[in-house]
């Protein structure tokens, strides 16, 4: 479920305040494009969320609420109601309901902490969201938005072609 | 036989529809329903605009209204019928008596299902509820065994629906109070088992440990699949020997069966998992749906491990279907 070494290698390097310029702007798009997120997150918007992408050593730190997210590396987050931790292929892929959380729980791909309630809720509104992250994202390129799409399209479908024969 | 598949968001909803499921029942967002988690669940529009999405594809929609109501306040229930009758919803899974009678008066030309949360285990059992408030269909409880399903498929004066995969209770259903024991609330009223609030999971070292309110349920070993936090599912100390009391963490498939439930005549098969992904729901329907036009093309088509992924504790059982203890 891991991400190619290669493509490992190539992220680790990048800096941090690089990494927290896409994410954000990775949130922003998400956001804009499905406000009904925050109908089914109610009162947990302004929940701390520790996202832990174990494989490239990186946590993202999210409010909902505030529409923010920062970037640290390591993978212990001592400020957090909830941490969420997994491969960045699996968390990418439960974004888009391509896997089913409950199943990675199961089978040890993901862990939990924290207050399960704004974890759940955190859950189940993203999947009412379909998120389409090529889509998403490459909306935010203007005139440029088809193209970016579709590369993003192809790097996905390389890396779910590399994750294996799980995907929904 | 119509395969009844679960959605616990409109978009999952669409994704069972699409995946083949010949119906699909939801719930609203309280406790009126045996999955009232976080996030989850409809509001009167977003059921309103399911099933009209539903009724488009010829799939038909079915509301769970399926806990007892609180004492001082019916009028939430009552509500929640009334809104599924609104929303053009073709049926009404419910198990409390008091309001099956409000649905056959108010609402009479509304089915309604009988939840598997009434525990109907018996055809004279089912046969007074068809009698006294008109149902017409119960969905039979996880007690039975497969012949004593057939038994009861015989003599009921209504449709069957059994569960053929998913989620397993610990085989009290209506009537386990081992949730609310542990946390003050249950399925049964509250609409929850081992509510979320009171869920919590940690490492200690590589074991992971889950504990439901005060109490541990588990600790799995490093790349032992887990299960879910439930007491029923707890592994304990017994007699000096750590182990699963009750049950142990795994999901209920009896696919293997599904020529004995038609040859019955049951008249629908259920997938349990409003609470899942959208994954889960695409995929069991999808495979769930392959076996049955095997079925109806006379061939074998079996992908057991597909679904074990999917499973609790990535196991399978086949529950008391296939009955080997008194």
């Amino acid at each position: 479920m891991d991400l190619p070494r290669f493509v490992r290698l190539l992220l680790r390097p990048m800096p941090v305040a690089a990494i927290q310029l896409v994410a954000q702007a990775s949130l922003d798009r998400v956001v804009a494009r499905h406000p009904q997120l925050f109908d089914r997150l109610r009162e947990y918007e302004n929940r701390r969320f520790a996202i832990v992408a174990t494989d490239l050593g990186l946590c993202f730190i999210v409010v909902p609420r505030s529409r923010r997210v920062s970037v640290q590396r390591g993978t212990s987050v001592p400020k957090a109601d909830v941490r969420i931790a997994g491969s960045l292929l699996t968390l990418l892929s439960l974004a888009e309901g391509r896997l089913d959380g409950d199943a990675e729980f199961f089978a040890r791909g993901l862990s939990i902490e924290g207050d399960m309630e704004a974890a759940l809720a955190l859950r189940n509104a993203m999947e009412d969201c379909r998120l389409d992250l090529p889509t998403d994202l490459g909306s935010a390129a203007g005139p440029l938005s088809r193209p970016v799409e579709r590369g993003l399209s192809g790097i996905r479908s390389y890396l779910l072609s590399h994750g294996g024969d799980r995907w929904n | 036989m119509e395969l009844i598949c679960p959605a616990g968001t409109p978009a999952s909803f669409r994704d069972a529809v699409e995946a083949g499921a010949d119906a699909v029942y939801c719930g609203f967002r309280d406790e009126t329903n045996a999955r009232n988690f976080p996030g989850l669940n409809f509001n009167a529009q977003e059921l309103t605009e399911a099933a009209t999405h539903a009724r488009a594809n010829g799939v038909s929609t079915l509301v769970a209204i399926n806990t007892y109501m609180r004492a001082g306040a019916e009028e939430l229930w009552y509500r929640a019928v009334d809104n599924a009758a609104t929303a053009g919803a073709d049926a009404i899974i419910v198990a409390d008596l008091g309001l099956l009678a409000y649905a056959a008066e108010r609402h009479p030309a509304l089915r309604r299902h009988l939840s598997v949360q009434a525990a109907a285990a018996n055809v004279e059992h089912i046969n007074f509820l068809v009698d006294a408030f008109g149902i017409k269909r119960v969905v039979l409880p996880r007690v039975l065994t497969v012949a004593e399903v057939g038994a009861i498929c015989r003599k009921a004066r209504c449709e069957t629906e059994v569960f053929v995969f998913g989620g397993l209770c610990v085989m009290e259903e209506g009537r386990c109070s081992l949730s609310s024991y542990a946390t003050g609330k249950s399925p049964n009223m509250d609409g929850v088992c081992s509510p979320a609030s009171h869920v919590r999971y940690r490492q200690d070292g590589s074991d992971m440990v889950s504990e439901l309110g005060d109490f541990t349920i588990n600790r799995f070993p490093k790349d032992e699949p887990t299960g879910y936090p439930t007491l029923c599912k707890g592994r304990f100390v017994a007699g000096g020997t750590a182990g699963y009391v009750f049950e142990d963490p795994a999901s209920l498939d009896v696919l293997t069966h599904l020529e004995a439930l038609a040859r019955f005549g049951v008249s629908a098969l259920k997938i349990e998992g409003r609470q899942r992904g959208r994954a889960y729901i695409a995929q069991v329907v999808r495979e769930i749906r392959n076996r049955l036009d095997g079925l109806a093309a006379g061939e074998q088509r079996e992908d057991g491990a597909t679904l074990r992924k999917l499973s609790e504790g990535q196991r399978t059982t086949q529950g008391s279907y296939d009955k080997r203890w008194r």
